[in-house]
């Protein structure tokens, strides 16, 4: 019997946190307003008073500083998780992230390596402007050497960052903040909570959601929507709104990225839509619709759609109109049916 | 009328001497015994304020050893200095000759600076991390090292460690605790306050000590380093070596403070600033920093004093832009002969023993390259198989590398 528990994706990180605090003593978790606090977001909320300020820690205001102590203190034996406050503060941290931890254990030959977690709120719908909002996923699936995961849901959120926890590879996880306390169908003024919601009902236990499996949301026989975080759930509005059925992947891992599942999808359905709210251009999305012309071309009925954020700056007070909406999706899905 | 005003420019320092100038450096102004050697656990950092603008100095112009910074080591610990110190430098100029002749694609020298590598990392515990740059390789030595396996990584040969992924001189040495070069130079000094965070977490008596040059401490890493440093207090040993020149930019291009080492002071770290090319003030300001750490008082911030006596990489030509002659200015001199001069005024040494260790560190090396080619040289091979490119990027391969490499295999020489 699996104790279950109706959490949001605060609570699901902070079990997922606190679970492995307890399993592995060289487990540790910091980061700005991380420690006292329990974080701008509250996921580690009362973590540090439980499990010690030596494991739960408050640092300077310095994402350069946090991936370096984070590098340092993965090649020394501990399993280190940083949280960066927003993902858009991740920046001043590229450069230990992307030449230093993600290329530590090659250029070693293998001497040495960095089993460290890096995680991030990101995406928009919380107005908050070019520099709350921002999902630079892409940025870093180019980068070898590191994994990236994309949450969407209590469930997968607390599943995949005990995964990425117990990974021997560095792994950047984000998450998408305007989901924290309800899912997000697109529509500003409705604001469920996760209440009811299956997949709300997280085991109270350790579990995993493995690093490189997709998940299937929704499934139809029309064609395949290929989502990751918030926009899960805009794109489950939008198939609902657009009435063809549809297989809804949340991929959940970005890389390495689940091909027997999109592979097989597209095959039965022979058309695709990828919807992200990055910007466009050289998002993760040109990569899946790539991806999937390469593996899938004589399957396809219809050319592959994409719905994403404007190659722009993220808005403040005109998000709504930045972001891809179930109206929008919805569109994509019925122009490609009618193909 | 209107005031003229004064007319104002852009201000670009440039370097004190350029080609054709006639160099010439004030003499240090501290002598050995004038700063005091305060106790390393009770130490603020106001107190290093004189050590911080001032230079630690053990060996006078004459190579006499004096002051209370004076290690009094054992003339056989002395001797080991010298034969790292002396291995480095003809180890160079071996490795020099190979890459002049193609038989290496770069090299680095340490020339001028053997002392910091080798004095330091002695002053050390085995236990302890180095965490270097690229003009630190001597720390290997100290550290028992072969010199064939140096080699293998410099050739990128089929034995290399690193299986001929880093440019040569960016070694890794796991059994010696030597952590791996990084190219991007700075972000080593920061890293190595998080491998000393780990140590101070799991209580281990054990520190890590880092270098990073005058030219990289104008990077953010090396701000993140001592501010974290100063924060949480971790056994860390944060050196810069301030050689005067990042490649081509002097090192009054980094800071407008001409003394790094005070930069400390302003993280309420200790600071200390030594003489780079004296064995005996370098071993003694390491290893007061290694007691500090090690009673839990946390970071030293140490500038080493010294002269970049050869180009910055075998791809550098210093010609352009400084007086050729400009080493021989140094009022530091050079570390070699300074320790070579103190043993030898102590009855420890002679000029045909020098000789003597020369040749048979020479005939070591040579034998040492003559064995590392025959696992692969640059021109020929035997190369690290093509397959390396794709291991060990992850613990395991993921599908989308194992493609790409299945496709690789279709087209490689291997």
């Amino acid at each position: 019997m699996i104790d279950l528990s109706e959490m949001n994706i605060v609570q699901a990180v902070n079990s997922a946190l606190d679970i492995m605090l307890e399993n592995d003593p060289d487990v540790i978790f910091f980061g700005e307003d991380a420690g006292y606090f329990g974080g701008v977001f509250r996921t580690s909320d009362g973590l540090q008073e439980k499990h010690g300020a030596h494991r739960v820690f408050d640092t300077p205001l310095s994402e350069g500083g946090i991936a370096a102590i984070t590098f340092g203190m993965g090649i020394n034996g501990l399993r280190p998780v940083a949280e960066i406050q927003f993902a858009d503060y991740i920046f001043p941290a590229y450069d230990q992230i992307v030449n230093e931890i993600a290329k530590v254990r090659h250029r070693s030959g293998g001497e040495f390596w960095c089993p460290v977690t890096i995680r991030t709120p990101a995406g928009g719908g919380i107005r908050g402007g070019h520099h709350h909002s921002q999902s630079p996923e892409s940025q870093f699936t180019h980068t070898a050497g590191i994994k990236v995961v994309y949450t969407s849901t209590p469930y997968n959120s607390k599943g995949l960052l005990i995964s990425a926890i117990e990974s021997n590879d560095p792994v950047v996880v984000f998450e998408p903040k305007r989901c924290y306390r309800g899912p997000f169908y697109g529509d500003p003024h409705n604001v469920p909570t996760w209440k009811d919601h299956p997949e709300a009902e997280v085991p109270e236990a350790h579990y995993t959601v493995p690093l490189g499996e997709a998940r299937l949301a929704m499934e139809g026989t029309d064609c395949t929507v290929i989502s990751w975080g918030a926009m899960v759930h805009v794109s489950e509005q939008a198939i609902k709104d657009s009435g063809v059925s549809c297989d809804l992947i949340d991929l959940q891992t970005l890389v390495p990225w689940d091909k027997e599942v999109i592979v097989k999808s597209i095959e039965k359905t022979g058309r695709c839509v990828i919807v992200h709210e990055a910007p466009k251009t050289s998002g993760f999305g040109a990569e899946m619709a790539a991806s999937v012309q390469e593996r899938c071309f004589y399957h396809l009925e219809a050319p592959i759609e994409r719905v994403t954020g404007w190659d722009t700056p993220f808005p403040h007070t005109t998000e709504w109109d930045y972001m891809p909406s179930p109206a929008r999706i919805a569109d994509a899905i019925k122009r490609i049916i009618e193909e | 009328m209107a005031a003229k005003k004064k007319q104002v420019t852009l201000h670009v320092p440039s370097a004190p001497f350029r080609p054709g100038d006639k160099a010439s450096f004030a003499p240090f102004e501290n002598e050995p015994g004038d700063l005091p050697r305060p106790d390393p656990v009770k130490c603020t950092a106001a107190e290093t304020t004189d050590h911080a603008y001032g230079l630690v100095r053990v060996l006078d112009s004459n190579g006499k050893a004096s002051g209370p910074w004076n290690p009094e080591l054992a003339p056989d610990e002395l001797r080991e200095g010298l034969e790292h110190m002396v291995r480095m430098r003809i180890f160079d100029d071996r490795m020099m000759k190979m890459q002049r002749t193609g038989k290496l694609s770069f090299y680095m020298r340490s020339l001028g600076e053997e002392a910091v590598a080798v004095a330091q990392t002695m002053a050390l515990e085995t236990q302890d991390w180095i965490f270097p740059s690229y003009r630190q390789p001597g720390a290997q030595f100290v550290r028992g090292r072969d010199m064939v396996s140096m080699i293998n990584h410099c050739i990128g040969n089929e034995e290399d460690n690193v299986k001929g992924r880093q440019m040569p001189v960016h070694y890794t040495y796991r059994d010696g605790r030597y952590i791996s070069v990084s190219s991007p130079v700075g972000t080593q000094f920061s890293q190595a306050v998080g491998v000393a965070m780990a140590s101070q977490y799991k209580a281990l008596d054990e520190c890590c000590i880092t270098w990073i040059g005058d030219g990289s401490s104008a990077e953010g890493d090396y701000h993140y380093a001592l501010n974290f440093a100063s924060v949480f207090k971790p056994p860390v040993i944060l050196n810069i070596v301030n050689n005067q020149w990042a490649i081509s930019t002097h090192a009054n291009l980094a800071s407008g403070n001409p003394t790094f080492a005070a930069r400390g002071l302003a993280y309420n770290v200790p600071s200390m600033r030594v003489d780079g090319n004296d064995f005996l003030a370098l071993y003694s300001v390491t290893k007061w920093a290694r007691e500090r750490a090690a009673s839990g008082e946390g970071a030293t911030h140490i500038e080493v004093l010294t002269y970049r006596a050869g180009a910055h990489s075998s791809s550098d030509d210093p010609s352009r832009y400084r007086p050729e002659d400009e080493h021989q200015a140094w009022p530091g001199g050079d570390p070699v002969d300074r320790l070579v001069q103190h043993l030898v005024s102590i009855g420890e040494w002679s000029d045909e023993q020098q000789k003597e260790l020369e040749e048979r560190i020479d005939g070591e090396i040579m034998a040492a390259y003559k064995e590392a080619v025959t696992y692969g040289d640059l021109a020929n091979g035997p190369y690290p198989s093509a397959d390396t490119i794709f291991t060990e990027v992850y613990e395991e391969v993921p599908w989308h590398l194992q493609e790409q490499w299945d496709e690789m295999k279709k087209w490689s020489s291997d």
